[in-house]
């Protein structure tokens, strides 16, 4: 089985620390009193929060529902009670506070009734649909939702490539999955085979696994491939695995679907056939936990546990530690907060100390040497697009295709000057993006205010018009006179009218005074002795006014 | 020698009637530079700069009439870019012309008593209520104008700052460590 392979230009050779974790098997972690659940843990719109304070949630149920297209469901990892909704920290490189469901475990750690679907005979789209609501979104770090990674779509999908590089280095989980549950991951590939109807299967692991190889040659059928890689760094980025296995490359821009190549990571695998084949959400992952600890490893750890306590359980960092590295080396961050909990974008913990991790020496001016040209795996010229990214002239830096930047850091790793060159690509990506978003922003409100201005106009224009339309009419009945029919109601409208006087003038009448009747002779006389000198005085000013 | 005199002016007159024709037939209506700088704006239809929205502001510093300093929203940065395009010197806002915060208006629901003045005073019809029923804003249209504020009789707009979360924050600038070197 030799398979012609590519190679792509640049790579670097990081040092691999792997057989620092990938000695003992995937441990598991014993029960948490909390759980936090982020709400976003994949590409796109966050999850909706399905329960509410103080409801009881068993293990596996839907606690966020997919929301948009763009999104995937998140589940209890255990059961117990929802003691809090709200912000709390999550692994991200910003250090912010996001929506979370946080569980207080009640130590039953009951489940739903689990159901194993019949994926064989199911309508592909109803699939699609399941998956989506079993929570699954790619473990390799990217979490894209699966459910439309696994939609052939418009593009016919004839590869699938299963990435099992591992490329960074000491990062071990899909070492240790592949080596203990290749069967299982096998099955797996058969639901996305099914789901995508390819025709190839490839299987790619780089050559530093020789285990995780022969076990997953082993479990494979026939007509799959397993095809082992030269280890080079970042030989497991979805391009770069791609371009190895198939000499194929994706067009800027593009996707690997664009060239009819779908790929899935090992882990991805691995859950879709918990998911499918068991019944069971993607409510855990295999996470490693190496570096200066006391006890380096790969956990099952229960998506919502808090890295702090996935660090206790590895016997907690040795004396001296600098803080912990969420994901690898190369293309991590910084862990701002240990109470952030797992999620599944989160595959490795590492905790520095200043001999594995020494501060980054300082930032030298670039003497365009060119070493980030000749590493970059994307082809890129990094000098080019460092230069105008610092000078924040991010039009031109995107017309060195910056956004064809994978971030893997071979630039920064290799430049003499140690310039962070990845961290002005981030940068420069993240104004682009704003950039774009206020030109949106700024768009719409431009076409609201113009309608509006437009509806203004036309609503004066309309009243104009009926205003005009009245008074023609008024004219033309006032020049036509007694010709004009009279209107047929019009003496019905009258007799209404004196109808309605009448009754007025009845009703006023029937409202006289009422304190003049039936009166004491006395009062009788002061009344009457009042009104002889009022018509006195009438009398006399009206005489008066006569004399005038 | 007349000979030569005659064609030279036959081909002045041609290509005289020639010009003359193209400036009748691709005459362009609208001012293409005001569509430059209206693009540049932010849309925000605030007044801010003393102009009722941001096409008349355009008009105005397309005509010459109006500086290129006087939109807070814009910032700095929109006046460098306005004098990218126009080849003058960017210079600092104007006076009393201070830059906020990106926010959006809040109605407090309780104090709203449905008058409607908010919703005929928007620019962008971001307000949705009718006559004695409670008004609400659409923060994703919402400019932050401000201009909703002074219509209401109770009060019970305010302005909220847009708070960064994790989909909206961005990667800073990398702090530049050569000044420790030097």
């Amino acid at each position: 089985m030799s398979r012609k392979l590519f190679t792509f230009n640049g790579g670097v050779h990081p040092d691999g620390h792997k057989a620092v974790s990938n000695a003992t098997p995937i441990r598991a972690m014993s029960l948490l009193p909390h759980y936090v659940v982020p709400m976003r843990q994949h590409i796109g719109a966050p999850a909706r929060p399905m329960v509410s304070i103080g409801d009881q949630v068993l293990r596996g149920q839907m606690i966020g529902a997919a929301e948009g297209y763009v999104s995937t469901a998140v589940h209890a990892p255990t059961s117990g009670r929802v003691v809090a909704i709200d912000a709390r920290a999550v692994p991200h490189p910003s250090g912010l506070f996001d929506l979370a469901v946080v569980i207080e475990a009640d130590g039953e750690d009951q489940a739903l009734e689990f159901q194993p679907l019949d994926w064989r005979n199911l309508d592909p789209s109803a699939l699609r649909n399941r998956i989506r609501d079993m929570g699954l979104a790619g473990l390799g770090g990217a979490v894209f939702p699966s459910f439309i990674k696994l939609n052939p779509g418009a593009q016919k999908i004839h590869t699938l490539i299963l990435n099992g590089a591992e490329c960074e280095p000491w990062i071990t989980c899909d070492d240790r999955l592949m080596r203990e549950r290749a069967a299982e991951i096998v099955r797996g590939i058969e639901v996305m085979r099914h789901a995508l109807g390819c025709r190839t299967t490839l299987i790619g692991i780089e050559d530093n696994k020789p285990e995780a190889l022969a076990a997953m040659r082993a479990a494979v059928p026939a007509d799959m491939e397993v095809v082992s890689v030269p280890t080079l760094y970042p030989g497991g980025g979805g391009k770069q695995l791609t371009y190895t296995l198939t000499g194929v490359e994706t067009p800027t821009g593009g996707r690997s679907t664009d060239v009819g190549i779908q790929v899935f990571n090992m882990g991805t695998a691995y859950s879709l056939y918990r998911s499918v084949e068991l019944g069971e959400p993607l409510i855990s992952r295999v996470v490693t936990v190496t570096g200066h600890v006391a006890q380096a490893g790969n956990f099952d750890v229960r998506i919502g546990t808090p890295l702090k306590d996935l660090l206790a359980a590895a016997g907690g960092a040795l004396p001296g530690a600098s803080g912990e590295i969420v994901g690898g080396p190369m293309m991590g961050f910084d862990l701002m907060d240990s109470a952030a909990p797992v999620t599944k974008a989160v595959n490795c913990l590492i905790v520095k100390n200043p001999k594995l991790f020494p501060t980054k020496p300082i930032e030298l001016s670039c003497i365009r040497c060119g070493e980030c040209a000749r590493a970059c795996p994307a082809d890129l010229q990094p000098f080019e697009m460092y230069w105008y990214s610092r000078a924040k002239d991010f039009g031109r830096a995107q017309s060195y295709n910056l956004f064809d930047c994978i971030e893997c850091g071979c630039c920064s790793f290799v430049c003499p000057s140690h310039i962070p060159l990845v961290d002005y690509f981030r940068f420069a990506k993240a104004e682009i993006w704003e950039r774009e978003r206020e030109k949106y922003s700024a768009d719409q409100a431009r076409i609201r205010h113009e309608f509006k201005t437009f509806r203004l106009e036309r609503e004066k224009q309309e009243k104009a018009d009926k205003f005009a339309k009245a008074a023609e009419k008024s004219r033309e009945a006032a020049a036509s006179g007694a010709d004009v029919v009279a209107d047929p109601d019009a003496e019905k409208k009258k007799a209404i009218l004196q109808a309605a006087l009448e009754r007025a003038k009845k009703a006023k009448e029937a409202v006289t005074p009422k304190n003049t009747d039936n009166l004491p002779p006395m009062v009788q006389k002061e009344i009457d002795e009042i009104e002889a000198r009022r018509s006195k005085v009438e009398g006399n000013t009206e005489s008066q006014a006569r004399h005038e | 020698m007349i000979t030569a005199i005659f064609v030279m002016a036959a081909i002045g007159l041609l290509l005289g009637g020639i010009l003359g024709w193209a400036s009748i037939k691709f005459r362009v209506e609208d001012d293409p530079l005001v569509e430059k700088i209206d693009a540049i704006l932010p849309q925000t239809q605030c007044g801010q700069c003393g102009f009722p929205g941001c096409k008349p502001y355009a008009e105005a510093i397309a005509k010459g009439e109006a500086d290129i300093n006087q939109c807070p929203p814009g910032g700095a940065e929109g006046v460098k870019r306005l004098a990218e395009l126009l080849g003058v010197e960017a210079k600092p806002l104007g006076e009393g012309l201070e830059p906020k915060p990106k926010s959006v208006a809040v109605i407090d629901e309780n104090t709203c008593i449905g008058c409607t003045l908010c919703i005929q005073a928007c620019p962008v019809d971001a307000i949705v209520g009718a006559a004695k029923q409670m008004h609400v804003i659409v923060a994703s249209q919402c400019t932050g104008c401000e201009l909703c504020l002074p219509p209401c009789p109770v009060d019970c707009i305010s302005m909220q700052v847009i708070k960064e979360d994790v989909l909206t924050w961005k990667w800073r600038y990398p702090i530049h460590m050569m000044k420790r070197a030097a």
